[in-house]
């Protein structure tokens, strides 16, 4: 149990680091704010996401060897999550939104523009 | 009556799952910050459908599983793209048509469709969603309505 739990927790963690990562790269690939905030709003989802749920079942391991007072981590690491999912929707829409009024055209493909 | 009640019964159920103390002392402490917090949003009259939307709390937890379904399909849209050598986007500006009724479930929406990669809200005029897109050519239509769908029900009434 505990080594298929530890192994269920390193491959959450490793999957949310991944995403950091890609979510990184895209930051430094994409051509500008708006496209960039797609890459930037995956880190918040899938990158935290992930490395809260790694850490969600370590706390249930400690939670299945008696020590009851990892419930409030685990309730803490749902919160923090939970959170998450309000506050950063909120701020990719403040910032695109600071974009347009300071009067950042959002980029188009060639060929792709405006029709 | 009954939602300045239920905002002090989550107030406190929150204190108590992040104290960890229980003294008497402490969770006095508790009641009273509590009790002032219920006092005060009473006074700035933010305890209504949209302040403590009491009604829609049961249906967003039943809403949630299928958002973070949706996020992570999304992720790994947007992961594609990002990873492929070509980065292929197309990115516009895209208007969506939302059913919303209250401002409450326009803001349960507009979130959604953020959190959501590859879709960021960049304004709301009335039931007008102002959309940025990565990749304008495959947005799929069918799920952002049964997205719209499913905030209208979250907001009920």
């Amino acid at each position: 149990m505990d080594m298929a739990l530890d192994a269920l927790s390193w491959v959450s963690i490793v999957t949310g680091l991944f995403f950091m990562l890609v979510g990184t790269l895209g930051v430094l690939r994409l051509p500008d704010i708006y496209t960039r905030l797609h890459a930037a709003g995956m880190t918040d989802t899938m990158g935290a996401g992930f490395l809260i749920l790694g850490m969600l079942l370590q706390t249930v391991q400690g939670i299945l060897h008696g020590e009851s007072t990892w419930w409030f981590v685990l309730f803490r690491l749902v919160l923090i999550y939970v959170f998450l999912l309000f506050t950063s929707p909120i701020a990719s829409h403040a910032l695109a939104r600071a974009g347009l009024a300071g009067g950042v055209d959002p980029w188009t493909a060639p060929g792709d523009g405006d029709e | 009556m009954l939602r300045a009640f239920g905002l002090g019964a989550t107030l406190f159920g929150f204190w108590l799952a992040l104290s960890g103390h229980y003294t008497p002392m402490l969770l006095g402490f508790g009641v009273g910050s509590c009790g002032l917090v219920v006092y005060l949003s009473h006074r700035m009259n933010v305890i209504d459908e949209e302040g403590v939307p009491l009604q829609s709390a049961l249906r967003m937890m039943m809403y949630l599983p299928w958002l973070l379904k949706e996020v992570l399909v999304a992720n790994i849209d947007v992961a594609k793209v990002i990873l492929s050598p070509t980065l292929k986007i197309s990115p516009r500006m895209v208007l969506f048509h939302g059913s919303q009724k209250t401002d409450l479930g326009r803001v349960i929406y507009a979130n959604s469709i953020t959190l959501t990669p590859g879709t960021i809200t960049t304004g709301v005029n009335g039931n007008e969603f102002e959309i940025h897109a990565l990749r304008a050519a495959d947005l799929e239509t069918d799920e952002e309505q049964a997205m719209d769908m499913r905030c209208s029900r979250v907001e009920g009434g």
